[in-house]
């Protein structure tokens, strides 16, 4: 090996091969630059949409802007529900140096509790630390002015106002407006289902309950967004576009805020419900059901502690107009008054010898009357005016369940109003086959006895009670009940439920009036029932009273209201209209546990009636010329 | 002779003029790019500006030992530089998981950048000392030169560097006229090798950025993320860019590591697929004047160091590129004379600083 090696080197020899090695190097560089071209080639131009769209998934964002929700009047356009700003005190963490001492510090200046402190740092921990968490929701005044003083010792905190529910007239309006508070897992789902979840993706509350609930289409409005730009950490830089949120309908009620305000101090401290219509469209001028409570403590959440007193045996949750079911007793005796004479079992002239109570013959059982003695010769006038139940014992007995329930079926009862809230009921109507589906028991004679009273099996909210005495009082046409009168948005207004049902026709029209008659009589003739509570009222008022026993009373005994228990004794019920000639209105009002209709309902009713034709003068000044 | 000197200034000042004139350019472009990659940092922009001038100070000054000077320091240089290593490996300070640094006191310093230079250099010295193409035995002790330190550095570890050190040392041997047919045994031998290395050679990082790359969108958090924002950021871009300061997935910071390691992604992002040929043509021509340089050289230590030190440059940015575009597992390797960062900086262009002096030893001589 060593001898073959050369002794002198061959410069040149050795240049050629180095320099065909780097031309080869060379070539080869070229071959992997041509490679790295055509992938970035094939990424650059080829697929360049792709990542095109991909690197505007990265950056842009679509942030949702809640609509505000539509305001809430009432008929003579006073604010029933706002919309108010709440002040938050918000912290972004990223922005607070040392965050113990701070919390520390913010103690001393605003009463901040355990509970608070621990939720807000769970939030924290959970979330991007640029992003603001609430930790105290719902400053007041002085707390507001106490951080704002000292904003600069809290860099990192500040006090972020949001949109919140607000109902002014508290308690008086809860069961007609309802409230909105936070929308929970089932309403999102429900939302989903519906194709909404996009609308709320921006809305912390939903209706719950009453008009809110009922109109939360037309009040939540269209949601908003705007488009941004984010870094890789999710922080807004710019603001590309924006569409702004559509703000959700107003609604213009038919209630009255004053009569309202007349029913709850009406009511005082009892129990029950009052209903006041306009009986020219069937608009409610009032609705209010007694115990009543305040909504804003839902709004923003309602401690277990506040809940709990509302589950109290008064229960105030229920919305007693809709949802109360009482007897309706003799309010519906005008109406069985009209079917007997429609059916010819008695004239305008047929009387009738009361003794103070009704036996079906060859039965033992009596019937009693609520005046002892009875009432002597009575005919439908009498009947009507004194509130005969005899009379109306035997009625019912000649009538039988059947026609009784398809007349009384005409002026809704047993069924549903219709009313523009969730929470109604539809009460009971007696018939055979109602009977025989609810206790699998034949219908007996006996139990029609009472259905002419308006007791026994028969039941019905304070809110039918009105819309029956409406289609007397108009004698058929039928305005069914609502709340709403119409949805504004802008310029734009929407009249709703202004439809009118089909009427409920009379073989002979004259009917309506002998039944008319008898309810003015009531209130006009010193024997009316209702006579005391309207003496010396400015317009011409008609009315029909009821006392509903609660409990039955044994044979032979007598209703004693001391000796009963509060729960148990009578309810007062009282209807009534005016003026007279061309009504204006229709009241209906329940009373729980208070005894007459007479001593207790008509002097509500009186109190309505006086404010209504107070603030609406020149329907009294007709009414009195009349 | 002196007044007869009839160099330019530019030999004068031991400096190639068509060389220097694509470095500026190329750091010209270095300050727009990290400019725009750092989201307008100014304090970054000096401390980069800093460190580019220290390289080209650096350049000039290794420009100035003659090629026949640089023979002598090559063996204290290597020594030194393994004696490092194996410094590096007992008492080194480890940052990020790897420990590559020996705290000098006043500074840290990372040998790993010494041997860049020194592996080369020994090798070519070697190899050049006797006649070319190598014999078996010259052969095998150049690959002991390189393959010691690359074992080193894998240990560190470094998988980059020890590619770029193994690589600087190969080129080397290759450029010698070591045979067609051993290249074919060698590559065979590191084909067949490469299922042991996998299985016991890795560490699960680097096996992991390996996977990735077949598959970035199966972990698009995790170890995909880094390559699925570089490729977005490289297919937004098209063929004319966003424009500078415009490109959102580095001004947004979806891009990691975009003033660094994939600052070449912010580049195809803003100035589009024209701004990464004209860079690609850059680095061509700069390959193409240091193999120039390298032909004409003198001696054969010349011609085998600078042809190597212009090919491993060469590996530099096919290795970046390769790994941002999604070609190459993600390895730590920045895109020469451009990326921020500054130890990688002032190493590349003392390697320039030898070409040139390679390059006006020549005229020297001739002279």
């Amino acid at each position: 090996m060593l001898k073959r090696r050369p002794t002198i080197r061959d410069h040149s020899a050795e240049a050629n091969l180095f320099a065909r090695r780097a031309f080869v190097g060379f070539v080869f560089v070229t071959i992997l630059v041509a490679i790295l071209l055509s992938n970035l080639y094939t990424i650059q131009v080829d697929d360049h949409q792709d990542y095109q769209t991909r690197s505007n998934d990265n950056r842009i964002k679509v942030i949702p802007i809640a609509p505000n929700r539509g305001l809430i009047y009432d008929r003579n356009g006073v604010l029933l529900a706002e919309n108010k700003p709440v002040y938050n005190l918000e912290v972004i963490p990223e922005d607070v140096k040392n965050l113990d001492d701070s919390l520390a510090a913010i103690s001393q200046l605003i009463a901040i509790s355990d509970q608070q402190k621990n939720d807000f740092l769970d939030d924290i921990k959970h979330n991007r630390r640029f992003k603001s968490q609430v930790l105290k929701a719902r400053l007041n005044e002085s707390e507001v002015a106490k951080f704002s003083v000292n904003q600069h010792k809290f860099p990192g905190f500040s006090i972020e106002a949001r949109l919140a529910r607000y109902y002014p007239y508290a308690d008086t309006l809860t069961h007609a407006l309802g409230y909105v508070a936070k929308l929970n897992k089932k309403e999102l789902a429900k939302l989903e289902m519906d194709d909404q979840a996009t609308n709320y993706r921006a809305t912390h509350d939903i209706g719950k309950l009453g008009i809110e609930k009922y109109y939360e289409q037309l009040l939540h409005g269209q949601v908003g967004s705007q488009r941004v730009e984010v870094n890789n950490r999710g922080r807004v830089i710019r603001t590309l576009s924006m569409t702004p949120p559509e703000p959700g309908h107003d609604l213009v009620l038919t209630l009255d805020i004053g009569l309202q305000q007349i029913a709850q101090h009406a009511l005082k401290d009892m129990r029950g419900a009052i209903v006041v219509m306009d009986a020219k469209d069937g608009g409610v001028l009032a609705l209010y059901s007694n115990p009543s409570y305040d909504p804003n403590l839902f709004v923003h959440g309602i401690s277990s502690k506040n809940y709990k007193a509302l589950l109290n045996p008064d229960r105030p949750l229920i919305n007693r107009t809709t949802q109360g079911r009482y007897a309706p007793a003799s309010t519906v005796k005008p109406h069985l008054a009209i079917l007997a004479l429609e059916e010819g079992l008695v004239t305008e002239q047929t009387k009738m010898w009361d003794p103070g109570f009704f036996q079906i013959p060859n039965v033992e059982h009596k019937w009693r009357d609520w005046k002892r003695w009875g009432h002597g010769h009575v005919d439908v006038y009498k009947a009507i005016e004194e509130s005969c139940d005899t009379y109306f014992y035997d009625t019912a007995y000649r009538l039988g369940i059947t026609k009784i329930s398809n007349f009384m079926a005409q002026f809704g009862f047993g069924d549903l109003t219709g009313i523009d809230i969730h929470e109604e009921t539809s009460a009971i109507l007696p018939s055979k086959e109602w009977k025989e589906g609810r206790f699998r028991e034949s219908w007996w004679r006996g139990d029609t006895i009472s259905v002419g009273i308006g007791q026994g099996y028969w039941t019905a909210t304070p809110m039918q009670i009105a819309n029956a005495t409406n289609i007397l009082v108009n004698k058929g046409r039928n305005f069914p009940p609502h709340l709403v009168q119409v949805a504004k948005k802008e310029d734009e207004v929407t009249q709703i439920n202004n439809e009118e049902k089909p009427p409920v026709e009379l073989k002979n029209a004259d009917h309506w009036r002998i039944a008319l008659d008898a309810m003015h009589n009531t209130v006009h003739k010193v024997t009316g029932t209702a006579h005391k509570a309207f003496r010396g009222a400015t317009y011409d008022p008609a009315g029909k009273t009821g006392t509903a026993q609660v409990v039955s009373i044994a044979q032979g005994e007598r209703y004693d209201a001391e000796s009963l228990k509060e729960r148990q004794r009578d309810n007062a019920i009282y209807i009534g209209f005016a003026p007279y000639k061309d009504p204006q209105i229709v009241v209906s009002i329940v009373v729980e546990n208070t005894g007459g209709g007479s001593t207790v309902g008509a002097p509500i009713a009186r109190q309505l009636m006086d404010y209504y034709f107070s603030a609406n003068p020149l329907t009294v000044a007709r009414s009195v010329k009349q | 002779m002196q007044l007869h000197d009839k160099r330019s200034i530019w030999d004068k000042l031991h400096l190639d003029l068509p060389l220097l004139l694509a470095l500026v350019c190329m750091m010209v472009a270095s300050l727009t790019i990290v400019y725009s990659a750092s989201g307008q940092n100014e304090a970054m922009m000096l401390r980069h500006a800093t460190r580019m001038a220290a390289a080209v100070i650096a350049m000039i000054v290794l420009a100035q030992f003659s090629p026949a000077t640089l023979k002598r320091l090559v063996i204290p240089l290597y020594c030194l530089g393994l004696l490092m290593l194996v410094g590096v490996i007992l008492f080194g300070v480890s940052s990020k998981g790897a420990q590559r640094w020996l705290d000098l006191g006043v500074t840290r310093f990372q040998p790993s950048e010494l041997m860049k230079l020194a592996v080369p250099m020994m090798v070519a010295w070697y190899i050049g000392r006797n006649h070319l193409p190598p014999r078996a035995l010259h052969l095998m002790v150049g690959f002991a030169i390189v393959i010691l330190p690359t074992i080193l550095i894998m240990e560190q570890p470094d998988l980059g560097t020890s590619i770029l050190i193994a690589s600087s040392g190969i080129f080397v041997i290759f450029l010698s006229g070591l045979s067609w047919r051993l290249i074919s045994f060698f590559t065979g031998l590191v084909t067949l090798s490469a299922w042991p290395f996998w299985h016991y050679g890795m560490h699960a990082y680097q096996k992991q950025r390996v996977l990735t790359l077949f598959n970035p969108e199966s972990d698009p958090l995790g170890s995909g993320y880094h390559i699925i924002q570089s490729k977005i950021a490289i297919g937004s871009g098209g063929i004319e860019g966003k424009g500078w300061l415009q490109g959102t997935q580095s001004q947004l910071e979806f891009l990691p590591e975009r003033h660094t390691d994939f600052i070449f992604s912010v580049l195809s992002e803003e100035f589009g697929l024209f701004g990464v040929c004209l860079l690609l043509c850059m680095y061509l021509f700069i390959i193409g004047r240091g193999l120039y340089i390298a032909v004409n050289a003198q001696d054969a230590f010349g011609k085998l160091l600078a042809g190597a030190l212009t090919l491993t440059f060469f590996v530099y940015v096919f290795v970046n590129i390769g790994m941002v575009s999604g070609l190459l597992p993600v390895v730590g390797v920045p895109l020469p004379l451009i990326s921020y960062g500054g130890t990688s900086m002032v190493t590349l262009m003392a390697g320039f600083g030898i070409i040139m002096s390679i390059a006006t030893d020549k005229r020297m001589l001739l002279k």
